[in-house]
C-alpha cells in the first residue's frame, strides 16, 4: 500500500510586483508613502500584484517521480518553494510526508575562498546532510565529481565544469525522502548531463517520491511516470507524461520581446531582448528562415567589471541548447574594461540556417568558470517556418532535421 | 471469551488515544518499530506570532556550528595577521585611549588600563555583532532563497562567531591582569552568566538590526554611526560613578552599561558596583531578547520573497 508523500490543497501563492520592488525600500520612502496614504485616503487592495499560484490540488504517492512543466512565469518554481518551505503560500495547505530536500540550484552555499574539501563539508551541511552522513558518502561524491586531485584547492580556482560536477556531486549524494528538483540538470556539458540524467533515474527507481521541474522534455519523458502542466499558476493537466508534454508543446506561444525588470544591484542586467526581422523591425508571427532574423539583445552595466561575458543561447522547443554565442567569440578585447551604461548588440542570424520549429533564447553574462551575474532561461521564443522550400510542411510532418543549411552536392565524374 | 478480549473490541479500531491501551499496545509497538518515523509537516500561511521552536534549532544544530565556521575561516583566510587582530583591535584601542584620557579619569585602584581593556571584552562582542549580524541576512540572501532552515540561525552564527575573538581577546586580558598583578576575586565564578548575558544583549541587537535591515536597506549604513555613538554611550573609557545615582538607573537602560560593570566586577573586584543598574540592564536584555524574537520570527517568511 503507498502512502501519500504530498498533499497539495487549494494552494494560492501572491507575490507583489512593480516599482514597489524595484528599489528596496528605505525608511523615508515608508514615512513618504505612509503620509500620502493619510492624505490621499486611499487604502485599497494593492494594485501591482501577481498570484504565482491559483487554487493548486494534487497528491502524490510515495515512490512516485512526478514531473512539472510548464513556461516560464507559471509557477513551478514557486510549487517547489512553497513545498520546500522557504516561502509560505498566500491561501490553501499542504503536507508533505517525509525530510524533504530540495535542488533548487546547485552549488548553493558554495564559498569561492574555501576548498574543495570544505565545501562538501559546507554545501552538504547546507542542504541538510548531518556530517556523519557526509564523512560516509565523501570518497563517493570525490569520485562522482571526478576532482580526487583539486580537494584541497580553493573553489575558485575550479574550472566552470569541475565546479558544476562537484556542486551536483554534493546534492546528488542527498537522500531524503522526497526530493525536489528544479531544473538542476540544464548546466554543464553534454556528457555531464548524461551522467546527472542517469544518477536521478537511480534516485527515482530507489522507491525515493520526486518532483522534478524541467523545460528539457526528454529528461522529464525518461524519468517521470505522472506530469503536471502548470500553466499561468493553475494545473492545466494532471496525468500521463505523454499527453502532458504534447499539450505543453501545442500551446507553444510566440513571445518575440521581453522586457526585463532592472536590479541595479548587479553588474550586468538585461534591459530587453527582442526578436527583428530582415527588416531591423520587431518581428511580427512567424520568421520566415530564408529571410534570416536578427536578435537585439538591450542590457545595462551598473558598476565597471572587466572578465565578463554575455551570453545568448538558442533551445530547441526540447530543451536542448542548439547553438551558443557568446560576445566575445569574434572580439576578445570584450573580455576587456565594461564602463557602465546600456549596450545594445544585435546579433544577426543568417538566412536558411535554422529549420522549421519553436526555438526559445536563454541570456546569461558572468565571467567564465567563476561566476554567472545574470540568467534568464528561456526568456523569449519563436517558432521559425520555411514555406520556401520543399522541406517545409509546418513543423508536424517537416524534413527531420534542424539546420536548414542549403549545401551542394557535388558530383564527381563517375562512369555511368 | 475473557473479559480483556471484549474490552479491546468494543474499543474503535482506529487508534485515537496514544498510547494505546490493553492488549492492542504489543501488536502496535512491534509495527512501529517495523516503519521508521516519518515525520510530517503541515505547511500553511503564516499566522502572525509564532513560537521559537527550539526543538527545530537543536535539529539544525550542525548548520549552525558549521556556518560559524565558514564565517571564521573565510574571515582569516587572506590575512596576513589573521588571528592577531583578535589581540590587536582591543590593545590598541586601550593604548589610544589610555594615552588620551587615562589622565582626564579619576584615579582609582584600578590600573586604566586594565579598566579599559576590561570592558573592551564584552563590547569587541557585541560591537561585531552589530555589523556582523545587522547585513547576515542580506549577506546569506542565495542561502534563504533557496534552502530551508531555521532563518535565525544566521544572526545567530553571525553572533557567535565574535566568540572566538572574545576568547583570544580574553587571554590577553589575563596576561595584562597578571602584569599588573591584579588577582581575580571569587566574584570571577559569575563570569559565566555574564558572558551569557554580553551574548544575549549582542544576540538581541542582532535580530532586530538584521530582521529590520532585509526591507529597509539604509539599516546597513546606520549600524557604524550606531556602534560609534553606543561606545561612547557605555562606561568604557570612563567609570559609571561620574553620574550621580538617579541619572544612573536612566544610564542603565543601556544594555551594555550593565554587562560592562557585571565584567568589570567579575574580574576586577566590586568597585562601586551597583545592583540597581545591573537589574535594570539585564531587564533590558531580556525585553529587547524575547522582543527580537518575536519580532525576527514574525518577519521570518516574508524573508526569502523580499530579500
Amino acid at each position: 500500500m503507498t502512502d501519500t508523500a504530498i498533499f497539495v490543497e487549494n494552494l494560492s501563492k501572491r507575490y507583489r510586483i512593480g516599482a514597489q520592488q524595484e528599489r528596496y525600500k528605505t525608511v523615508r520612502d515608508s514615512l513618504v508613502s505612509a503620509l500620502k496614504g493619510i492624505v490621499n485616503h486611499s487604502r485599497s487592495q494593492p494594485k501591482n500584484t501577481i498570484w504565482a499560484l491559483k487554487d493548486i490540488s494534487f497528491t502524490v504517492q510515495q515512490g512516485e517521480v512526478l514531473g512539472v512543466i510548464g513556461r516560464n512565469g507559471a509557477g513551478k518554481s514557486t510549487l517547489l518553494k512553497i513545498l520546500s518551505r522557504i516561502t509560505r503560500p498566500t491561501t490553501g495547505h499542504a503536507q508533505v510526508h517525509g525530510r524533504v530536500g530540495s535542488l533548487l540550484e546547485v552549488g548553493t552555499g558554495f564559498h569561492p575562498e574555501l576548498t574543495g574539501r570544505e565545501n562538501i563539508y559546507l554545501n552538504g551541511a547546507i542542504i541538510g546532510m548531518r556530517r556523519s552522513e557526509i564523512d560516509r558518502k565523501f570518497d563517493e561524491i570525490v569520485a562522482f565529481a571526478e576532482i580526487e586531485k583539486f580537494l584541497d584547492t580553493p573553489v575558485k580556482r575550479y574550472s566552470s565544469g569541475m565546479y558544476v560536477r562537484l556542486a551536483f556531486a554534493v546534492a546528488a549524494h542527498l537522500e531524503p525522502e522526497i526530493l525536489l528538483v528544479d531544473e538542476v540538470l540544464a548546466v554543464g556539458d553534454a556528457a555531464f548531463q548524461k551522467k546527472c540524467l542517469g544518477k536521478m533515474s537511480e534516485v527515482a527507481g530507489g522507491g525515493r517520491t520526486v518532483l522534478f521541474v524541467s523545460h528539457n522534455m526528454t529528461a522529464v519523458k525518461r524519468l517521470c511516470t505522472r506530469t503536471i502542466y502548470l500553466r499561468e499558476g493553475q494545473i492545466n493537466f494532471n496525468g500521463d507524461t505523454h499527453t502532458a508534454i504534447d499539450m505543453y508543446l501545442g500551446a507553444f506561444a510566440q513571445q518575440l520581446r521581453v522586457e526585463f525588470p532592472p536590479r541595479p544591484d548587479q553588474p550586468i542586467r538585461i534591459h530587453q531582448l527582442e526578436i527583428l526581422n530582415k527588416d531591423g523591425q520587431p518581428a511580427e508571427g512567424d520568421i520566415e528562415t530564408s529571410e534570416g532574423f536578427c536578435i537585439r539583445v538591450m542590457y545595462d552595466v551598473n558598476l565597471p567589471v572587466r572578465g565578463v561575458h554575455a551570453f545568448l543561447r538558442i533551445h530547441l522547443q526540447e530543451g536542448e541548447t542548439l547553438l551558443s554565442t557568446g560576445d566575445a567569440d569574434t572580439a576578445p578585447e570584450r573580455f576587456g574594461e565594461r564602463f557602465p551604461g546600456r549596450y545594445v548588440a544585435d546579433i544577426v542570424i543568417p538566412p536558411r540556417l535554422l529549420g522549421e520549429g519553436n526555438y526559445t533564447i536563454t541570456w546569461s553574462a558572468g565571467i567564465p568558470f567563476l561566476t554567472n551575474y545574470d540568467v534568464e532561461l528561456h526568456a523569449v521564443s519563436f517558432r521559425v517556418l520555411d514555406f520556401q522550400t520543399s522541406r517545409g510542411e509546418f513543423i508536424h510532418n517537416r524534413r527531420p532535421g534542424y539546420l536548414a543549411l542549403d549545401l551542394d552536392w557535388n558530383y564527381l565524374k563517375t562512369d555511368n | 471469551m475473557s473479559q480483556p478480549w471484549t474490552r479491546v473490541t468494543r474499543q474503535a479500531p482506529k487508534i485515537t488515544q496514544f498510547p494505546p491501551k490493553g492488549k492492542r499496545r504489543l501488536a502496535e509497538i512491534s509495527s512501529r518499530r517495523e516503519q521508521p518515523k516519518i515525520p510530517v509537516f503541515d505547511i500553511l500561511p503564516s499566522k502572525g506570532w509564532l513560537s521559537l521552536n527550539l526543538s527545530e534549532l537543536w535539529q539544525y544544530r550542525e548548520l549552525l556550528f558549521i556556518l560559524i565556521w565558514r564565517d571564521i575561516k573565510v574571515r582569516y583566510k587572506q590575512t596576513v595577521l589573521g588571528a592577531a587582530w583578535a589581540v590587536l583591535q582591543p590593545l590598541l584601542t586601550m593604548v589610544v585611549f589610555n594615552i588620551f584620557l587615562g589622565k582626564l579619569v579619576p584615579k582609582s585602584d584600578i590600573p586604566y588600563p586594565v579598566f579599559t581593556f576590561a570592558a573592551l571584552l564584552p563590547w569587541q562582542l557585541f560591537s561585531h555583532a552589530l555589523t556582523e549580524s545587522g547585513n547576515s541576512l542580506v549577506a546569506n540572501q542565495n542561502l534563504i532563497t533557496k534552502v530551508y532552515f531555521p532563518r535565525i540561525i544566521i544572526p545567530l552564527a553571525a553572533v557567535l562567531s565574535g566568540l572566538v575573538d572574545f576568547v583570544i581577546a580574553f587571554g590577553v586580558l589575563l596576561v595584562i591582569m597578571m602584569v599588573y598583578g591584579i588577582m581575580p576575586t571569587v566574584a570571577i565564578l559569575m563570569l559565566p552568566f555574564l558572558i551569557l548575558l554580553a551574548i544575549a544583549t549582542a544576540l538581541a541587537a542582532g535580530l532586530w538590526l538584521s530582521a529590520i535591515n532585509v526591507e529597509y536597506r539604509d539599516v546597513r549604513y546606520a549600524i557604524p554611526f550606531l556602534a560609534q555613538f553606543w561606545f561612547y554611550a557605555s562606561p568604557i573609557v570612563y567609570p559609571v560613578n561620574l553620574l550621580s545615582l538617579k541619572w544612573r538607573i536612566l544610564y542603565a537602560l543601556n544594555p551594555m552599561v550593565g554587562v560592562i560593570e557585571g565584567f568589570r566586577w567579575a574580574l576586577l573586584g566590586a568597585h562601586g558596583f551597583e545592583a540597581s543598574v545591573m537589574l535594570v540592564s539585564t531587564g533590558v536584555v531580556i525585553v529587547m531578547l524575547i522582543g527580537g524574537v518575536i519580532y525576527f520570527r514574525r518577519m521570518e517568511d516574508t524573508f526569502a520573497d523580499i530579500v
